[in-house]
């Protein structure tokens, strides 16, 4: 009996959900996110820890983890970003209880933790840009990259009391912060793969020499001639 | 050392062995390019082998935790990241290397006589590598992974009579979940690999017997010297060793470059939305298999349900993969490489290879035409009643069994040239 | 047409010079691997200091608390207690942890109650013979560990050894070295982190 309402209700969150992601036709604007910014990844999890983090979690990703990759000394990270939670080793939360986002918002909002993977920077810089004013709406606005959210724009003082170029920077800051925390090895593996790339042309020379030195016997027709 | 090494032949066929399939296996000296990709293929098995022991080590296949697993393995296993996409972009490697080795088959006849049998194991070979990516790609149990699942396992429910119930079977449950997860992830590190590893082993068994084919279709056995050592035959190490590290170290160079600067190559290595996690209650937007299964989930889709059925479609795919199989017994010309072979054959080999690519291409767009072709059909007046997509993927179906269907007329018609009796430089 | 000699040494050469090369990228690739099987992040998140408050804990009471999923005992002993430890030495293996023992404790770690301070003891409650772990056995003269000559201590039933109060192993016990002091400092009166020395808190 009970399962039966689940599924009905399942099947109508499903439905509402289907048509709150009706967003197509809208152009996106370019992010031009640099992840080897470290001052940018920086302004971005203080940003992201002060306006994100009271609704959003960062379920994979450690504070101090964060503290190394961005240069932020630990006792920093510990004063300044760790709002909700005991160790430094833990990953970040959000500081709302599940239960109350339920009654507020009418579900848990989202995990952040790899949201540029799969809506891609570009999506957010301007989803984070485009809130407007709708009445209509329970928090009076509503966004024009993703229709009827439930998200309230959380970054409107802050767009009110800075210069848009500026505002637009943070946002920037804030999109970078979650590239990276998207992909934590993304600060390294192209470094990496530079000087993976590197040895293996070493080896490529190497290797291409040897294959002409022994091809030498099959070009003049002396293969057999092994000592 | 010597000395060791006569204890060892004395217990076990050391020197043989080595003799038989390296220093005294005589090949064709003539192998191009087409011939690096059977040893490639070789590599990436060890590779795919070697990442997925490691993973296993980190990866729990249940539904609750494999989404987070992969994760834990993509951020807190030291360079648990470099491991996965090794995995993930092997895979893709894997069918990119597959698919050359397979078209240097059709370019030079290596599937003819004597050579059906390495051809037959090869084509099992590929159907089993395709179970073995698709079950893999469950496993991280992200949207991609359960709709892909879902789609891929409803075929078999449209089997006649007993669909429903094999379906039910499969799955251990009536939707995609932990049974089916769990099972996909036995299946995907011990069975098949197990399978492959024999069948690769056997397929190399057959290739040493007969010898390798080559680029002029000239079989180097029939020209013997007083040795009986083939004239145009020299032997795999070192000379093709040392070629085929070359081959490797390149192969390697393009490997790390997608590996290290872009793993998900724009989506067709690791699609975006398989970054949410399963999700029974929503479907993403767009949906398509990776891009190596998408010729097959094309000409399934091409085909309209008759009857109320949609086994003609599933019927339809599983024969464009099985006619490969019987292709050794369609080719009727007497020409083996495509150097010396008719035009018609050079024809429909094209218009082949370009359908697979369309088809494949085609698999992953959506259903609905694009916007271009809905209003030019509008503004002259056209009625759309069947969308582009769906057009082409039945014209390229077509061609795709076309190919094998007058495989035994355009193989037997038009003028082949002489083929030398020794190989050319 | 001059036929080309073959040049053994050029190939010698090259064939080790690519030998060599192709090893260091084996070896590189390898690393990855192995270094796949030490703790990871979230092992290291979980194997964290902990922090344990004893200021509930009575004389001759022990608590187990499990830092890097080992049990850690906290016990507090009292005066006589301490004064038997150094009377026990000459039944013990190494009682001034400065013979096989050395590495078992921290360098700061150098007197017989092998402790910060001597009422408050904090050891690895891991044997050291097999890894079992030592059952408390406080009470003096217990019958059945040597009567009269047992001051209390920790027996282990795997195998048979015995240490003192201090986790100092009996001599002839199959145990070949002292229990582990963990490093600990004390936050307070009553606070004790297990997992960090005294200076770096």
């Amino acid at each position: 009996m009970s399962k039966s309402i689940k599924t009905i209700l399942g099947v109508m969150l499903m439905c509402v959900s289907i048509s709150a992601l009706s967003s197509v036709g809208v152009k996106l604007d370019t992010a031009n996110t640099d992840i080897s910014d470290n001052n940018s990844l920086q302004n971005g999890a203080k940003l992201f820890m002060n306006y994100c983090s009271g609704c959003h979690s960062l379920s994979f990703m450690r504070y101090n983890r964060l503290a190394e990759d961005l240069n932020i000394p630990k006792e920093d990270v510990v004063t300044n970003l760790m709002f909700n939670a005991e160790k430094i080793g833990d990953t970040i939360n959000a500081t709302m209880p599940t239960e109350g986002a339920n009654k507020w918002f009418g579900g848990t909002p989202p995990d952040l933790s790899l949201v540029a993977r799969y809506k891609g920077v570009d999506w957010i810089y301007t989803y984070l840009r485009s809130f407007y004013p709708d009445d209509s709406r329970p928090y009076g606005v509503n966004n024009h990259v993703f229709q009827n959210v439930s998200m309230p724009d959380i970054l409107l003082e802050l767009k009110r009391t800075t210069p848009k170029d500026e505002f637009n920077s943070k946002v920037r800051d804030i999109v970078n912060f979650l590239d990276y925390v998207g992909e934590p090895a993304k600060l390294v593996r192209s470094a990496i793969g530079t000087k993976v790339l590197a040895f293996l042309l070493l080896l490529l020379v190497l290797a291409y020499l040897l294959k002409k030195e022994y091809w030498k016997d099959v070009k003049y027709g002396k293969w057999r001639a092994k000592d | 050392m010597n000395k060791n090494k006569n204890w060892i032949d004395q217990r076990f066929p050391l020197t043989k062995v080595w003799n038989e399939h390296l220093a005294e296996y005589y090949t064709p000296r003539n192998f191009n390019f087409w011939y690096f990709f059977g040893s490639l293929a070789l590599l990436v098995l060890v590779l795919q082998l070697v990442t997925g022991i490691f993973l296993t080590m980190h990866y729990k296949p249940d539904t609750a935790t494999a989404f987070a697993s992969v994760e834990y393995i993509m951020r807190d296993v030291n360079w648990g990241w470099l491991i996965r996409y090794m995995h993930s972009t092997g895979a893709s490697a894997f069918f990119i290397v597959i698919y050359l080795h397979m078209y240097r088959g059709l370019l030079y006849g290596s599937y003819k006589a004597p050579r059906e049998l390495i051809w037959i194991l090869g084509m099992v070979i590929y159907i089993a590598l395709m179970a073995e990516a698709f079950m893999g790609y469950v496993l991280p149990w992200g949207q991609m992974s359960y709709w892909g699942a879902q789609v891929i396992i409803s075929l078999f429910g449209s089997i006649p009579f007993i669909g429903p119930d094999l379906l039910i079977w499969i799955l251990g449950d009536y939707a995609v979940g932990d049974p089916a997860l769990n099972r996909f992830f036995s299946l995907h590190v011990i069975a098949l690999p197990l399978i492959l590893v024999v069948l690769v082993f056997l397929h190399i068994v057959a290739l040493h017997t007969v010898g390798s084919n080559n680029p002029d279709g000239v079989e180097i056995k029939e020209n013997k010297d007083e040795g009986g050592i083939p004239k145009d035959g020299i032997p795999f190490h070192p000379y093709y060793t040392v070629k085929d590290i070359v081959g490797v170290v390149v192969f390697l160079m393009l490997f790390s470059a997608v590996l290290f600067y872009a793993p998900a190559l724009n989506g067709y290595f690791l699609e975006a939305a398989n970054f949410v996690e399963a999700n029974p209650l929503k479907t993403p937007e767009h949906i398509a298999p990776l891009w190596y299964l998408t010729p097959f989930y094309t000409i399934l889709r091409a085909i309209p349900p008759i009857l109320g059925s949609q086994f003609p479609g599933v019927l339809a795919m599983f024969a464009a993969l099985l006619i490969l199989v019987v292709l050794p017994w369609l080719d009727r010309s007497k020409v083996k490489s495509i150097r010396y072979r008719s035009w018609p054959y050079k024809v429909a080999l094209g218009v082949f290879v370009l359908s697979f690519v369309f088809l494949g291409w085609l698999g992953m767009k959506p259903v609905i035409s694009p916007e271009w072709y809905v209003s030019l059909a509008g503004s002259i007046g056209m009625e759309i009643e069947t969308a582009l997509y769906l057009i082409l993927a039945r014209f390229f179906s077509f061609c795709y069994f076309g190919f094998f269907v007058f495989m035994p007329w355009f193989t037997s018609i038009g003028q082949t040239k002489q083929v030398p009796s020794r190989l050319t430089e | 047409m001059s036929e080309q000699e073959i040049d053994l040494k050029r190939r010698r050469l090259l064939t080790g010079a690519t030998s060599v090369v192709g090893a260091i990228g084996v070896g590189g690739v390898a690393w990855p691997f192995l270094s796949s099987w030490s703790p990871s992040a979230r092992a290291k998140a979980a194997g964290a200091p902990i922090d344990v408050d004893i200021s509930k804990l009575e004389n001759g009471q022990l608590v187990r608390v499990l830092w890097r999923k080992k049990p850690v005992w906290i016990f507090k002993r009292d005066e006589q207690t301490i004064s038997n430890l150094s009377a026990l030495e000459g039944e013990l293996d190494d009682p001034n942890g400065t013979g096989n023992s050395k590495t078992q404790q921290p360098p700061y770690i150098t007197e017989s109650h092998r402790s910060i301070r001597p009422e408050v003891a904090v050891i690895v409650g891991v044997c050291t013979h097999l890894g079992c772990s030592p059952t408390y056995r406080p009470e003096v003269g217990a019958a059945d560990l040597g009567g009269e000559r047992w001051k209390g201590g920790f027996y282990c039933p795997c195998h048979g050894s015995k240490f003192d109060l201090a986790g100092r192993v009996y001599s002839g016990a199959p145990a070949p070295t002292n229990l582990v002091i963990p490093p600990y400092s004390f936050i307070s009166d009553t606070l004790i982190r297990v997992g960090v020395q005294p200076d770096a808190a």
